[in-house]
């Protein structure tokens, strides 16, 4: 009873703000183009970020941040009128810290928008929430495939899932001529479910290797199980700090297997862990290489005196879906998730245009390689 | 049965689950022997042997200088100078861990003992200014400018109440445990360099394999860690029960009352409780380093669950117990992740405590540091 009737304030509520955005004059009417003339005005908007920026895969989240803070730099720029600030929720990747910090996020009504979250396992987490808040998403990075079918009317991904990349991977992995393929995972949402994809996938050429403890320190019982079963390729679903231990343990164990890897391994700290380990493993991601787009790649450069790294553009482009919003005049929760609903503009990584469920459009699959200690693209493999 | 997986590898997990039991014993060890003199779980001191591991980082990196790579490969060492290096690596790590564990006592334990020193109520002071300038201020100098000024005043409150002398409840010396294991991790995670990522060690040995043993690979590295975690339990039990400190700490264990009336220096002989235990931490990181080259602020977070499972399993207070119980445990983990998976070694491990503590409650040797049996 106590639900039903902030069902209905809330369904008021947002009825009430429709009409105030119909009533809000001309600049509804205007295409989804971000204002360059300047003359937005807004106040005390915020996007926030929400995701790991310490922690075990805290890197992914470094990068994501960066990407938002380079959209929200660009965009105050142009718009004196109208100065966006940036909330960052870091959740530590972890489920268990998320809705708490969700609940922040939601009380806190000037964020207008989220990217983030970064993760799967904490998508699963706190969606509901900001399912119920009305609060729009937008994830640079979470990828599991299960998230779009939950019903939340709010979510949204600038990436594919791993509905796409699972098979993107399978497709790789049977190219390279692998017959015995050994399938680990880290127990996450995220590595777990795209583990079970790439293992069906693979039918018949799949060893189940089960799953190890990414916060434990010592896989020497599967490094003794890929060993035994005499495996030509490995497939690790989880994020780049497991994976380094357990590429470094599997060399030292004299395991010779080509390792393969999704979007959570594709970070540098993958190389610091694993050291010369990393060498000539194959990571594949939905995330668009560095140089897909020059404008982006020298602005970013620019800013941080760096290349773009994982997810970056990705969330350079979910936060500039928000930003175009606000420019057009949506500047509350509800409006700016209608207005997302029929977004569709080219990006820095795709064209941005998403289906009902959230999904977006394009659903390229990237191929990444290690080579003398660094990340390199290798174009032309899928996608 | 997944595929007889566990026959056809028996003997290679059986090394490297020695290998991984070594290291939970030498931490067990630590367990132990705080636990046989003041019937005290130390939770603090899964930290302790977090402190070693970066003893071991500081050593390699900072003292020797070791890179993480050079061009062609890692800066591997050979021979003579292997040995040096290993060798001061692990008395650095030692000395870490060492510290580590005696300022633990004097400053989380002893003061509750109800003789608490002058060393402990001005490190107690300043982490309660610290703690009170923290909620004024939000910037680390600030506040241990403020910190340093209050210290002498709360040092003297707090000496005062220290000279009552009042020995506090069981529970007070848990809580304190618990609260000190928190505060060392949080201090690494919020002030160490890369705050809560993961560090590197860098490697100095290559880890080739030694021999063949049944079928199985054994590592350079592999046998360093068993051999040098056996000798580092011999000199331990040849010092627990020859020497006289060694004496006193069996005396404590027995009865402190009638050991104090006899002239023992009980505050004297738990210090040297600690700094042993602590030096077998440092070992046990040293150790552990060389073989995972690894380091976090919650590294012993599981390590030392498992460690202290593996002293209960031995028989809490027993030195051969921790022995046996760290390595009964690294080779029941690492069969049951070749028989079940790797998800199922901490259900596996956990039911065979179960199971060994409805049979003997104890552990495998009985609860005896003192008594009769050491």
């Amino acid at each position: 009873m106590k639900k039903s009737r902030v069902l209905r304030a809330s369904a008021l509520l947002i009825g009430l703000s429709l009409v105030g955005v119909a009533c809000g004059g001309d600049d509804t009417s205007s295409d989804t183009t971000a204002a360059a003339g300047g003359d937005v005005t807004c106040d005390g908007l915020k996007i926030a970020f929400f995701g790991a920026l310490t922690g075990d895969a805290g890197n992914l989240g470094q990068n994501i941040k960066k990407g938002v803070d380079l959209a929200v730099a660009e965009f105050n720029e142009a718009n004196p009128g109208c100065q966006v600030g940036i909330e960052a929720y870091d959740s530590q990747g972890d489920p268990a810290q998320a809705p708490a910090l969700a609940d922040k996020a939601v009380a806190d009504a000037s964020v207008v928008g989220i990217v983030g979250p970064a993760f799967s396992g904490e998508s699963k987490a706190v969606n509901g929430k900001f399912d119920e808040a009305g609060l729009p998403i937008v994830t640079p990075s979470a990828t599991n495939p299960d998230l779009a079918n939950q019903g939340w009317k709010i979510f949204h991904r600038a990436l594919a899932g791993d509905d796409k990349q699972g098979p993107g991977i399978v497709q790789k992995i049977t190219a390279d001529g692998k017959a015995k393929v050994g399938v680990i995972d880290d127990n996450s949402e995220y590595g777990k479910g795209l583990a079970d994809i790439v293992q069906a996938g693979l039918g018949a050429a799949a060893v189940e290797m089960n799953s190890l403890d990414p916060e434990g320190s010592d896989y020497s019982a599967i490094v003794t199980a890929a060993k035994d079963a005499g495996v030509d390729g490995i497939f690790f679903g989880g994020y780049y700090a497991a994976a380094g231990k357990l590429a470094k343990q599997l060399k030292d164990g004299g395991v010779d297997a080509q390792l393969y890897f999704a979007d959570g391994v594709l970070d540098v700290g993958f190389i610091e862990a694993a050291g010369p380990a990393a060498e000539g493993s194959i990571i594949m991601c939905p995330c668009a290489p560095k140089d897909s787009n020059a404008d982006f790649l020298a602005a970013f450069k620019a800013k941080f005196n760096e290349d773009p790294a994982t997810y970056a553009a990705e969330a350079y482009d979910a936060a500039t879906a928000f930003l175009d919003a606000i420019a057009a005049g949506k500047q509350d929760r509800a409006s700016i998730l209608e207005f997302l609903k029929t977004y569709d503009k080219a990006g820095v990584t795709k064209q941005i245009k998403w289906d009902e469920k959230g999904e977006v459009a394009g659903n390229a699959i990237y191929a990444y390689t290690i080579e003398s200690g660094a990340i390199v693209g290798k174009p032309g493999l899928i996608g | 049965m997944r595929d007889w997986l566990l026959y056809r590898t028996f003997w290679d997990l059986t090394i490297t689950g020695l290998a991984l039991g070594s290291i939970y014993s030498l931490v067990a060890l630590g367990y132990t022997l705080v636990y046989g003199v003041l019937r005290l779980i130390n939770f603090a001191h899964s930290e302790i042997f977090m402190v070693g591991t970066f003893g071991a980082l500081m050593a390699s990196q900072e003292f020797l200088g070791i890179p993480m790579l050079e061009d062609g490969g890692y800066p591997y060492r050979t021979g003579f100078m292997l040995l040096v290096f290993l060798v001061f690596i692990l008395l650095c790590a030692m000395v870490f861990s060492g510290l580590g564990a005696v300022a633990l006592e004097r400053v989380a334990y002893k003061s509750l003992r109800g003789n608490g020193d002058l060393f402990g109520a001005v490190v107690l002071a300043f982490l309660t200014g610290f703690v009170v300038s923290m909620v004024f201020v939000d910037d680390t100098l600030a506040n241990v400018i403020v910190a340093a000024i209050l210290t002498a005043p709360i040092t003297m409150g707090y000496m005062s109440l220290f000279r009552r002398g009042k020995q506090s409840p069981r529970l007070a010396f848990l809580i304190s445990a618990i609260g000190a294991s928190t505060a060392i991790a949080e201090a690494m995670a919020i002030w160490g360099p890369e705050k809560r990522e993961q560090y590197q060690t860098p490697r100095i040995l290559e880890k080739d394999v030694l021999f063949s043993f049944l079928g199985a690979d054994v590592r350079v590295d592999n046998v360093i860690v068993i051999v040098g975690a056996l000798l580092m339990m011999v000199a331990l039990t040849l010092f627990v029960n020859k020497s006289r400190l060694g004496r006193g700490v069996r005396a404590v264990a027995q009865d402190a009352e009638t050991a104090r009336i006899l002239g023992v220096n009980v505050d004297m002989i738990i210090l040297v409780t600690f700094a042993l235990g602590g030096v077998m931490a440092g070992g046990a990181a040293m150790l552990f380093t060389l073989v995972y080259e690894q380091s976090r602020f919650n590294i012993g977070f599981i390590l030392g669950v498992k460690s202290f499972t593996a002293a209960v399993l031995g028989g809490i207070g027993n030195l051969k117990g921790a022995l046996l119980g760290g390595l009964v445990l690294g080779l029941v983990e690492n069969y049951a992740s070749a028989v079940f998976g790797g998800q199922w070694k901490d259900v596996v491990a956990f039911v065979v405590l179960l199971v060994v503590l409805m049979f003997r409650p104890t552990g495998l040797l009985g609860e005896s540091l003192g008594r009769a049996r050491v």
